[in-house]
């Protein structure tokens, strides 16, 4: 590990204000949405009524006629072109199974045509105006049904490319081994396995999809949207309209939250036709109802674990079987299934021997995306689950049995290698991993030893404690790739440039202290740009929870270049050798010298030798270093309702070196409080038909101030050799953490496993109910 | 189009507004656009606007409604460079990740403060709980408001 990143930090690890704060406090016009929206083409769009269907006819002629329409958009008049809407690196691990509009619709709320009219107004009329003429299809409304012998083909089209088996509603199969789990059952001392089956969930960003587009005075079509991957959607666009990449230019302002839903180019491709079609800027914005109706969603999970122990309690083997719902189409389908092993796996990597095996199978039913913890939080549901029975049936301590099975330093995992990103995974061996602290510091701020068994009763309600463990990522190893650009201004200011996707995540801060870091400066001394296809280099984008980590490091390389440059510089200025010079409170600083930054840049722009001090850097990283955490949860559980209300939550994380620990906490209370609302209240309700019935946030219960419960969030500090300044991930990882800690929790209060999400009071009491029928029948 | 009376951040103007166009609708064409639209149903609270001095949903206000009252948005809340006590405590606490629904809330904020100046921590989630927020777990809005109210009540004493 380098010395130097080990000197104390100045600007690292402090919680300085948000770079882009003070605008948001004022509400300065930093959205999409905020530009001037008086000369825009409004564009609405017309939602499959059913989940399966062909398009006879669409009679565009009545709409055409109403006053301010200019233009509809059908399959007839867009490009056929088949791509994903999943904004991944390319050639993306998703099936090209996705027109712009398409002569079959899938699911309901599927894209039948759209139009574009001077008022929004006018285009809602046109919309209603349009006559389509469906064939309904059979639709598939389940896992089991896509799966049963001659079910409706969801993707019979013929050009669709990248799907497993379409003939069968298969998206991707994974299947890998290590060692051999028939043996290791055998071994085992004790085994157990349960099933879990997860619900569909949506993302909710407080902003909806957005995007803005206009044609340039250079004809260029210029897109300010909403998104997470501006890389991605301009290559994306790109494809699906048939215009070269050199003619696009995305820009990404303020985004309002993401989460894995703006991985995906879902209206861009609209907005741009319309501009490029009519010269004339366009506008599309989804309503509340369209995005929960047409955005994306997580994928809907039947995952089985099954667990294989010695009477010592070291696990010999574990399976993992997981049957993904993709919904009417395949985006992020192999990969999100692929987590759900490759992310969960690893971390008890005492077990010699490992299967997992997964499917994921169209449906006609929303579609799932990329969803912060991405395939990783439906796997640990189950796996922490069975972690807790097998704890019980061993007679040990739920932490006591994770501590003899987890992943420490020095150790890998064969599933690094063998399951990767929809492919082969990359070796490694874990550098930093503080999680006995995490169990420790975890157990004795819940009251772990006090609490757990007592079923402390309170009138109706009686009280448990639960627990569980996870890792995550550090993005994509040898896949994501990262650039960063700095430029030093004559007022000893930089310009830092990243491709880096800041969407509230608040890594236009973090990537602003790593490089003032290494330049010795305050951040604030930073202007960030991000992200500006034009401007800044390429980045992925915001994903895998790879910013911080693969970002971290462009920048780290970019700054530490601009470092040698102003060194170089300064020597010539002061006559030392550069190795007696540093960076220091915006000075050079050598034995005999104090050179302010400033006069540094002036020499370089104006006086001798001039050059730009100036530089790019990119990163491609080798490893995904996994951050740690365990989550306890205190709930009390009414037994007259089933009602379950958590009454404290505490998580405890290892990300490495916080860059901004104010920030890092944020994070993680933020996927914990999305995570309760995912175990608690949230899902999407869908009828016999497949349409969503509750597509408002009256009806879809995201947590308010008033539903979480106390919540602590510790960050045991560790360093992160591989990593920028010691730093890890830290965005996804805790929203793992609700759904087997609280069902762990609801055990330990009242004796009864969920397996069944959300656990809402009726799911809650029936689950009593049976218990109590089962302990004693003829009562 | 019908005309209305607003006042808004201290200034009187006269807007234009059609028949069943909300107070947010007209703001937000105004430019005032730090009002956010979440969900057009009184469901989210990110178009939270003071009307006569008490938090409102936007969205659910029609323009002509507030036809004659005075309308504090965001926009007002600083006096030039110097940010208010609430949105320097939101910077100061980590209180704002993307800043979409940063706006409602610290409006929310300062409608309770303005009635009640030692609140309780129910008293605040209670207060922002029309005010959802996806990015934080509400933590750090909480010791936000706390935070400003302390430095609220100090400036009074002063
Ligand atoms: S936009 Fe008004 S409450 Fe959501
Ligand atoms: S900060 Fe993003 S919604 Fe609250």
């Amino acid at each position: 590990m380098s010395e130097r990143a080990r000197e104390p930090f100045v600007v690292v690890g402090k919680s300085v204000r948000k770079v882009d704060g003070v605008g948001l406090v004022k509400g300065k016009p930093k959205f999409v949405a905020d530009v001037d929206l008086s000369d825009v083409l409004h564009v609405r769009i017309l939602g499959s009524p059913h989940a399966h269907a062909r398009i006879v006819s669409i009679d565009t002629s009545a709409a055409e006629r109403i006053p301010g329409v200019v233009a509809v958009l059908t399959h007839a008049n867009t490009p056929a072109t088949r791509h994903t809407t999943a904004g991944q690196g390319y050639p993306e691990p998703s099936p090209y199974d996705t027109r712009m509009f398409d002569t079959k619709v899938r699911f309901v709320g599927d894209r039948v045509a759209a139009v574009a009219a001077e008022t929004e107004e006018a285009a809602e009329k046109a919309l209603r105006a349009l006559r389509v003429t469906y064939e309904e299809l059979p639709a598939v409304l389940s896992i089991d049904e896509a799966r049963a012998h001659g079910a409706p083909v969801i993707h019979d089209e013929g050009d669709s490319t990248g799907i497993y088996d379409a003939a069968r509603n298969i998206v991707a199969d994974v299947d890998i081994d290590v060692g051999d789990v028939g043996r290791g059952f055998a071994q085992s001392a004790v085994t157990v396995e349960t099933t879990c089956e997860t619900q569909y969930a949506q993302h909710t960003p407080i902003e909806t999809h957005v995007v803005h587009s206009l044609l340039d005075s250079d004809d260029r079509l210029v897109l300010r949207t909403s998104t997470q991957v501006p890389f991605h959607a301009r290559r994306i666009v790109a494809q699906t309209l048939g215009i070269p990449i050199q003619r696009i230019r995305v820009i990404k302002p303020r985004v309002g939250g993401g989460f894995g839903a703006k991985q995906e180019v879902l209206l861009e491709d609209i907005a741009g036709w319309v501009t490029l079609r009519t010269g004339r800027p366009a506008f599309v914005c989804l309503s509340r109802a369209e995005e929960f109706v047409a955005a994306r969603t997580r994928h809907p999970m039947r995952v089985r674990v099954k667990l294989g122990a010695n009477a010592d309690g070291v696990l010999q083997a574990i399976e993992m079987e997981a049957t993904s719902n993709t919904g009417a189409y395949g985006a992020h389908g192999l990969t999100v299934l692929a987590n759900t092993g490759s992310k969960t796996l690893p971390l008890y990597n005492k077990a010699e021997n490992a299967h997992f095996y997964g499917q994921a199978v169209y449906t006609n039913l929303p579609v799932p995306g990329a969803y912060r913890g991405y395939g990783a939080t439906q796997g640990y549901f189950p796996l922490e689950t069975a972690m807790d029975e097998l704890a019980e049936r061993l007679g040990l301590d739920p932490i006591e049995l994770r501590r003899r099975n987890h992943i420490r330093v020095g150790e890998g995992s064969p599933i690094f290698e063998k399951l990767g990103e929809g492919r082969e995974g990359v070796s490694q061996t874990v550098k930093s991993c503080e999680l006995e602290r995490c169990l420790a510091v975890g157990a004795e701020r819940i009251g772990w030893r006090e609490k757990r068994g007592t079923r402390r009763r309170e009138g109706p309600w009686v009280h448990g404690v639960g627990m569980s463990i996870m890792m995550q990522g550090s993005g994509i190893p040898q896949i994501d790739m990262a650039a960063a650009t700095i430029k030093m201004n004559e007022d000893g200011s930089f310009n830092l440039l990243v491709g880096a996707t800041d969407i509230g995540t608040g890594s236009d801060t973090i990537l602003a202290q790593i490089a003032a870091e290494v330049l010795g400066v305050p951040a604030s001394r930073m202007i960030v740009t991000s992200s500006d296809t034009d401007l800044t280099p390429f980045d992925v984008g915001a994903y895998a929870s790879s910013t911080t980590y693969v970002s971290g490091m462009a920048v780290e390389r970019a700054a530490g270049k601009v470092r040698e440059q102003i060194l170089s510089v300064a020597a010539a200025m002061c006559k030392e050798p550069v190795e007696n010079l540093r960076l220091l409170e915006e000075h050079v600083v050598g034995p005999a010298a104090r050179v302010p930054l400033a006069e540094v840049c002036r020499r370089a722009m104006y006086s001798s030798e001039q050059f730009q001090i100036a530089a790019t850097a990119s990163c491609v990283p080798t490893e995904s270093p996994p951050p740690f955490l365990a989550s306890f949860a205190e709930v009390a559980v009414d037994v007259e309702t089933g009602r379950v209300k958590v009454v404290r939550y505490v998580a405890v994380a290892d990300c490495g070196v916080p860059i901004n620990p104010l920030m890092a906490e944020g994070q993680i209370e933020g996927s914990i409080v999305n995570g309760l609302g995912y175990a608690l209240t949230e899902e999407m309700l869908l009828s016999s038909t497949g349409r969503v019935r509750n597509p408002s946030l009256f009806d879809y219960k995201i947590p308010g101030a008033l539903d979480v419960p106390a919540l602590d969030v510790i960050l045991v500090g560790s360093y992160e050799p591989t990593g920028p300044m010691g730093a890890k991930s830290v965005g996804e990882i805790g929203i793992n953490g609700p759904m087997p800690t609280i069902a762990n929790a609801i055990y330990d209060a009242v004796g009864v496993r969920l397996h069944e999400t959300p656990f809402t009071p009726e799911r809650v009491l029936a689950a009593i109910r049976r218990e109590a029928a089962e302990r004693c029948p003829l009562a | 189009m019908a005309s209305v009376e607003l006042t808004i951040n201290s200034v009187r103007r006269t807007l234009d507004a059609a028949p069943g166009e909300t107070l947010l609708e007209v703001l937000r064409r105004e430019g005032y656009t730090g009002v956010k639209r979440g969900c057009g149903s009184g469901d989210c609270g990110a178009c939270t606007v003071l009307l006569d001095g008490r938090a409102v949903n936007a969205c659910l206000v029609l323009a002509a409604k507030a036809n004659g009252k005075e309308i504090l948005t965001i926009e007002g809340l600083a006096s030039g460079d110097a940010l208010h006590p609430i949105q320097e405590a939101f910077l100061d606490e980590g209180a704002v990740q993307c800043g979409y629904c940063t706006p409602g809330m610290i409006l929310s904020a300062y409608d309770l403060l303005s009635r009640n100046p030692t609140p309780s921590e129910g008293e605040i989630r209670q207060a922002i709980s029309g005010n959802l927020c996806r990015c934080t777990g509400y933590v750090k809005q909480v010791r936000a408001i706390q935070a400003a109210a302390e430095r609220m009540r100090s400036a009074r004493h002063e």
